[in-house]
């Protein structure tokens, strides 16, 4: 399982739609796959004390959080059948509207993936050491907080 | 023993470096930190958690990594 191996999960900048797009056509050769599931997470622009969030500018403690997707790609493919996953995050800025992480996980049939995909992007949420900045379009910031 | 601390996100505002290097005599993470707060007083009042060699550690570990990594509260996706 290619798949399994540990690599970089991080891309600089914005996920973009022909990049996701691109993804999705990739898998029409595995065929023993019957169901993909998708989560794009998506900066909002939140209005906090009138003040518009314009971009996200993400940080992470790069070598432990490579290492902790690694593990949770581990533990996912251990809980759930699945023939393969993806996980990209963003780095650096993010603007208001565009997609900062893609998780995609694919399997034979439609329940496991259903499962999978909340449990990956739950799981990245608590465990992984990513940080962001929320930069308002006066260009002052606060430090984002996970709900 | 000199051990490099880093900081990230918010930590690396308050104390003005995103990493640096600290002479230690050796002991907790707890009296590392205890120096630290000394050190830079901007840290006491902010949410943190301790890595040592890439794992989140409790502060009553015993310090063996030469390298040890402050890390505010996580806001990945």
């Amino acid at each position: 399982m290619d798949n399994k191996k540990p690599k970089s999960v991080f891309k600089q900048g914005a996920i973009s739609s022909e990049f996701i797009a691109d993804s999705i056509a990739k898998h029409q050769t595995k065929t023993s796959i019957g169901a993909h599931n998708i989560f794009l997470g998506q900066v909002r622009a939140d209005v906090i004390q009138n003040k518009t969030v314009s971009a996200i500018e993400y940080t992470a403690y790069e070598e432990m959080a490579n290492n902790k997707f690694h593990e949770i790609r581990e533990a996912t493919f251990e809980k759930f059948e699945l023939t393969c996953m993806h996980i990209y995050h963003s780095l650096g800025l993010v603007k208001a509207g565009e997609i900062c992480l893609f998780v995609f996980v694919s399997s034979p049939h439609r329940k496991m993936v259903f499962e999978a995909l909340e449990y990956v992007v739950e799981e990245i949420k608590s465990k992984v050491p990513v940080f962001g900045k929320e930069i308002f379009e006066d260009n002052s910031h606060q430090w984002k907080i996970n709900n | 023993m000199q051990i490099t601390i880093k900081y990230f996100g918010l930590l690396s505002e308050v104390t003005g470096c995103k990493e640096e290097v600290y002479e230690f005599s050796g002991g907790s993470i707890a009296k590392l930190i205890d120096e630290l707060y000394v050190k830079h007083p901007s840290l006491r009042n902010k949410e943190f958690q301790v890595a040592q060699n890439q794992e989140l550690v409790p502060l009553k570990t015993e310090l063996i990594s030469n390298e040890i990594v402050l890390l505010p509260p996580f806001s990945g996706g």
